[in-house]
């Protein structure tokens, strides 16, 4: 064996060496070196742990994990279609409902930003309307990554993508990003928060936390795609840390439609810090204007953070 | 293939662990296990979940048939105890 | 019939659809409302408040995510039912094509009506035969007691071991769901007795977990499909016995794949499905009271397609008219296309295509023997081109 095993048999792998087969979520994916969204899939499993159920959406997650015949996943896992990971979540828990086998399952969906803010948007829509004790989970790395970054409606502000490009007479995406934090709150759920991969362990306390509530539950994760947002892999955490830092991607709870546990902070680093550790928004330092729009994505952090309470007097 | 398929084609749990992506790698990242603090953020932060602790609090130890070489690790250490070197051939 | 067991009543059809779920003991029903479905799961909804059906009803903002609700609770083990019509079942197109692909045993009432566009509430059945290759296995009721009858048939076929497909059962939309006839009711206990519960062979489960819906490469995927399509063939004789031991149970007749009314020495034999063939009986009796002889072979199963009862069927008529309430646009009425499939290869009659009755326009006795007289016309000649349109209006179509 190439590693060394502890004598008890650790929970974590913080606590020792688990063989990749009794693992939640085994080595061996697809996933791209770097990849923020299978981190971050991986953290949201051992988290929850193994009295857990999963409905994925179609993209990134679900087609590097489950090559036929191999599978990442060490829970019951079960892919359906692109949108209805939601929905399909709502019947496994009827289902165990149905046949008393409900107590202490956690039932997550969940799928990327396409198949949560565009496509699956009206199934999610139904699930927390219903009242089902599910936990979506959205990883959002801001574009259809796995068909070849396509523009979502996550996609931020003047982002450069294959069908937003940059271009003589574009800056990109000019469209905001969908708030779907807010929009899952406002159906009235008790707990829709926000987390990022590059803060691992607020993620993991968030997911904890999310299951040990009754009733529809919402998380928006952001993880940065090296790959599509053409940046370096070894920069993945970086970058995720930035977009946080710089109020682009607050961290935030609401609970029971009242805002808290906002992530504050002493210093926000400007946008710049951030745009220019990816080739996805190169174009704002090279096109004539382009400093007109970092001031226009300036104001979007700016907003935030008045809005949110970030900045720490 | 050997095995038969399954009908409706429901597999395994946990069984991607035969494809070995350590093959995947140029660079490999070798940790200094007289600056680990064990802290574990860097077996947090692993994609792969590569990095695990060694027992008796020693340290972290890597494992190669699953690194793919991305270099996270050694971005976010704080003790800066990674070294990310050429894969030998 | 001889021997009725159970309750005779006089109830809406969809009331009998509804009755019949009950007894079967769904454990999950989820369903969007579409006319004409409506009735019936509105009737299961109210079965559910009064405790009457222990399921669990989820009311869900599509029809996709009704099919997917079903979808997932069938992947977790449990029995479960919807129902839709027309533009709801096309909704759920993606999800069928799914649930049949993952050898979900999901049952399915679909309430034949036209489809869009022009929009149209009122019957006819393109909508089901538009869906026939997606693997769902297909059968057709012509009136309330045979509607009723086959769910426990459809469910039992469906959760089959060898099987493990699901059943689409069909009735005629407001001809069938929003009319009151005589039947007689199952019983509950007979019921439980031919329909044990159901044991999935996979489930989802955290104590055995398993992968359901993994990416499947071009080495594996024909196979798979290959698979599917080999089940779906055999449960053709699955099927067959299901229906011979509910006959056995219920004190009931049926032929599990057609039923022929008095076409074994027939010249011209109709050929339909559904409930225009109570139509058609009468106008074959009257025809053969004017001393024609006439038939028609009632298809029960449309997919799988029972080939061999079909070509059986028909070999020693002249001439069988396929007269059906839809059309494949482009080519002719979806099943004179198959019916000619079976003759595929062999010496066989003359088959001839009419589309009659598209958007719930009635389809009349007089018209029925008028086709049929037309249709002995046709012996021994080639059969034109295009479909025969029933009882077109012509004087209300422009020039080209």
């Amino acid at each position: 064996m190439a590693t060394n095993a502890p004598a008890t048999k650790p929970k974590t792998l913080k606590d020792g060496y688990i063989p990749p087969a009794e693992r939640l979520f085994s080595p061996g994916h697809r996933g791209c070196a770097g990849c923020g969204e299978l981190l971050a899939a991986r953290l949201v499993i051992e988290a929850a742990g193994p009295n857990t159920i999963v409905a994925n959406s179609t993209g990134c997650l679900e087609v590097t994990t489950t090559p036929y015949p191999e599978s990442s996943w060490g829970v019951p896992w079960v892919h359906s279609l692109f949108e209805n990971s939601a929905a399909v979540a709502s019947g496994v828990e009827a289902a165990l409902k149905s046949m008393g086998r409900k107590e202490g399952v956690n039932i997550i969906a969940q799928g990327g930003d396409g198949s949560t803010v565009d496509i699956g948007l009206g199934l999610i829509s139904g699930m927390l309307e219903r009242g089902n004790d599910i936990l979506y989970v959205c990883y959002d790395n801001e574009a259809y990554m796995n068909t070849g970054v396509q523009r979502s409606g996550a996609t931020p502000f003047c982002a450069s993508t294959t069908t937003s490009p940059s271009g003589e007479q574009s800056f990109g995406n000019m469209r905001p990003k969908k708030p779907m934090v807010e929009i899952a709150a406002a159906h009235g759920i008790p707990y829709a928060a926000s987390a990022s991969v590059a803060y691992p362990r607020d993620l993991q306390k968030k997911v904890k936390k999310a299951l040990s509530i009754k009733g529809p539950k919402y998380l928006h994760i952001h993880v940065p795609c090296p790959t599509g947002w053409y940046a370096e892999s070894i920069n993945t955490i970086k970058i995720g840390k930035l977009a946080v830092d710089t109020g682009l991607f607050p961290l935030y709870e609401i609970e029971n439609g009242v805002v808290t546990g906002v992530k504050k902070a002493k210093v926000r680093p400007k946008v710049e810090e951030y745009l220019k550790t990816q080739n996805r928004f190169k174009h704002l330092f090279a096109k004539p204007g382009g400093d007109e729009v970092i001031k226009q994505i300036q104001a979007i952090a700016d907003r935030n953070a008045e809005r949110l309470g970030l900045d720490e007097k | 293939m050997a095995e038969k398929l399954t009908e409706g084609a429901v597999v395994k749990p946990a069984s991607t662990h035969v494809n070995k992506t350590g093959a995947w790698r140029s660079m490999r990242p070798v940790v200094d296990l007289e600056k680990c603090v064990k802290c574990y953020i860097c077996i947090d932060l692993c994609p792969e979940g590569a990095i695990s602790a060694l027992p008796e609090k020693k340290g972290v130890q890597v494992d190669y048939d699953y690194c793919k070489g991305c270099g996270i690790c050694s971005s976010e250490c704080p003790q800066k105890a990674y070294t990310m070197v050429p894969e030998e051939k | 019939m001889s021997k009725l067991l159970g309750k005779k009543v006089v109830i809406e059809g969809s009331l009998a659809v509804a009755e019949a779920v009950k007894y079967c003991r769904p454990n999950v029903i989820s369903a969007y409302p579409i006319t004409p479905q409506t009735h019936i799961v509105e009737d299961l909804a109210q079965m559910v408040a009064d405790g009457e059906l222990k399921a669990e009803f989820v009311n869900t903002e599509s029809e996709f995510a009704a099919a997917s609700v079903v979808f997932g609770a069938s992947t977790a083990g449990a029995r479960t039912y919807t129902a839709t019509t027309s533009q709801g079942l096309f909704l759920m197109f993606e999800v069928l094509y799914n649930i049949a692909g993952s050898r979900l045993p999901i049952v399915l009432t679909c309430a034949n009506r036209a489809v869009s566009a022009p929009i149209s509430i009122w019957n006819d059945q393109q909508d089901s035969l538009a869906v026939r290759d997606a693997g769902w296995i297909q059968v057709f009721c012509e009136d309330a007691q045979e509607i009723h009858d086959f769910q426990p048939i459809a469910f039992k076929v469906a959760e089959d071991p060898k099987v493990r497909l699901p059943f689409m059962t069909m009735l005629d939309g407001f001809v069938n769901t929003h009319t009151y006839e005589q039947l007689v009711l199952m019983d509950q206990a007979l019921v439980d007795q031919y329909l044990p519960t159901y044991k999935p062979v996979v489930r989802l489960d955290p104590a055995h977990p398993m992968t359901f819906g993994a990416l499947a490469m071009p080495d594996v995927y024909h196979e798979i499909r290959y698979m599917l399509n080999r089940a779906l063939m055999g449960s053709m004789s699955v099927y067959a016995d299901a229906v011979k031991e509910f006959n056995e149970t219920f004190g009931r007749e049926y032929t599990p794949f057609l039923e022929e009314y008095r076409s074994e020495d027939a010249d011209v034999v109709m050929v339909s499905m559904g409930s225009l063939c109570g139509t058609i009986k009468d106008a074959v009796d009257e025809l053969r009271k004017e001393g024609m002889k006439v038939g028609l072979v009632k298809l029960r199963m449309h997919r799988p397609l029972p080939k061999t009862a079909i070509r059986k069927a028909l070999d020693r008529a002249s001439v069988v008219a396929v007269i059906e309430k839809d059309i494949s646009l482009g080519l002719e009425g979806i099943i004179a296309t198959d019916v000619r499939a079976t003759f595929a290869g062999h010496d066989g009659p003359n088959v001839l295509s009419y589309v009659a009755g598209l958007g719930g326009r009635d389809v009349t006795v007089p018209q029925l023997k008028t086709i049929m007289k037309e249709a002995a016309t046709w012996k021994g000649r080639e059969s034109p081109d295009e479909p025969f349109w029933v009882g077109l209006k012509r004087d209300i179509i422009p020039e080209v």
